[in-house]
């Protein structure tokens, strides 16, 4: 089956707008549902690394440069590096192990 | 009933914080440019024009939303599969709209609900919160308006240099994203073992779907909505957690040190 890429768009941005505009207007009070809230907060450390191992280690030429990239990033991270300075040493990471790896 | 506040732009306190926000604006736009790159070679590898691209960034405005949803459509996915990954990809934005609605004045126009939803990203809600008292949306208006075609014009831009620029150059900016992803979930970790160890394990977890017989077989997105599932469900009836969602929100914004946080700590209240 054939998938047109506006239909996906149209989707991403129905799901995503709802996401974010349906608390905004529908919920005045918190939700106190325990398991609900305690997945609700995890969902997105749980998601964002999922997807950042080992897609770091896969979106690079050379596996290793990816790895370094990985712990030096998380290193950044930890000592409170925000999120442009911590993207651009993980950038800069591979760009130069690299150069002496491919 | 008290009445609903004035937000009109004939006022002069909310034209200041629609170009205070602008000010804002312009340092995440700058981030949004080069993470947008990045996610421009994503999409152009998914197969995503440049138009297309910069038509789904101005809708969407979610670099983990969106990375997942490209991951889907290189998959050929379907179209329920793309609702499932939007949603999860997106959940915290569920989050900081419940927290952002206890910072509104709770007479404010309905509309202005509607438009503050459209501005939702981890960076602009920060600075949005980061200011005192009731919400002003002029502010998190002007940051919009600036950083959300930056956004998209990066996006575009990856898309199309992609093609031109050298392998290793691209080989570099494809991690950017990653590199934000860390700097979102790694300060937490440093304040809270759980999260640390949750991590790690979505790591091995990860890396095991990837790699093991029978779930490897399954598209990347298929994979990380079952990780996420099942991992996020282990941890909250393991270890379940109740906090303030404003405070709960604020802290791990705090921790991300996104900048404005604290030169907007001296804003008198706008009300």
């Amino acid at each position: 089956m054939a998938h047109n890429v506006y239909i996906y768009i149209l989707i991403m941005f129905l799901v995503s707008y709802a996401i974010r505009v349906l608390p905004l207007t529908l919920i005045r009070k918190q939700i106190t549902n325990k398991f609900l809230q305690s997945f609700l907060y995890y969902v997105p450390f749980v998601t964002l690394a999922v997807m950042t191992f080992p897609a770091i280690i896969e979106a690079t030429q050379s596996t290793l440069a990816g790895a370094f990239a990985l712990v030096v990033g998380i290193i950044a991270a930890w000592f409170g590096g925000s999120l442009f300075s911590v993207a651009a040493l993980c950038c800069t990471v591979v760009l130069i192990s690299e150069a002496f790896l491919v | 009933m008290s009445d609903t506040p004035c937000y009109n732009l004939k006022e002069k306190d909310n034209r200041r914080a629609l170009v205070e926000g602008m000010r804002d604006g312009i340092p995440i736009g700058l981030g949004y440019l080069a993470v947008g790159f990045s996610l421009g070679i994503a999409a152009r590898d998914a197969g995503v024009s440049p138009g297309q691209n910069a038509l789904m960034s101005l809708l969407c405005n979610a670099s983990a939303g969106q990375f997942a949803g490209l991951t889907l459509i290189a998959a050929a996915g379907s179209y329920l599969g793309m609702a499932i990954i939007t949603f999860i990809a997106n959940a915290r934005y569920m989050l900081m709209s419940c927290a952002l609605s206890q910072r509104l004045n709770p007479n404010i126009a309905w509309w202005h609900r509607f438009l503050l939803a459209m501005g939702i990203t981890d960076e602009i809600f920060a600075v949005t919160i980061s200011r005192p008292g009731y919400i002003n949306p002029n502010h998190a208006y002007g940051a919009f308006i600036i950083a959300s075609p930056m956004w998209a014009m990066g996006n575009a831009l990856g898309c199309i240099a992609g093609n031109i620029m050298p392998a290793r150059l691209v080989s570099a900016l494809s991690v950017a994203l990653f590199g934000m992803f860390l700097a979102v979930i790694i300060p937490k970790a440093r304040e809270s073992k759980v999260i640390a160890g949750l991590i790690a394990i979505c790591f091995a977890a990860s890396y095991g779907a990837a790699h093991l017989p029978l779930i490897s077989k399954l598209s990347g997105g298929t994979r990380v909505i079952i990780l996420t599932i099942v991992l996020a469900s282990g941890a909250a009836i393991l270890f379940p957690h109740s906090e303030d969602i404003s405070t709960e929100s604020e802290a791990l914004l705090e921790a991300e040190g996104l900048p404005g946080v604290e030169k907007n700590a001296h804003y008198k209240e706008v009300e």
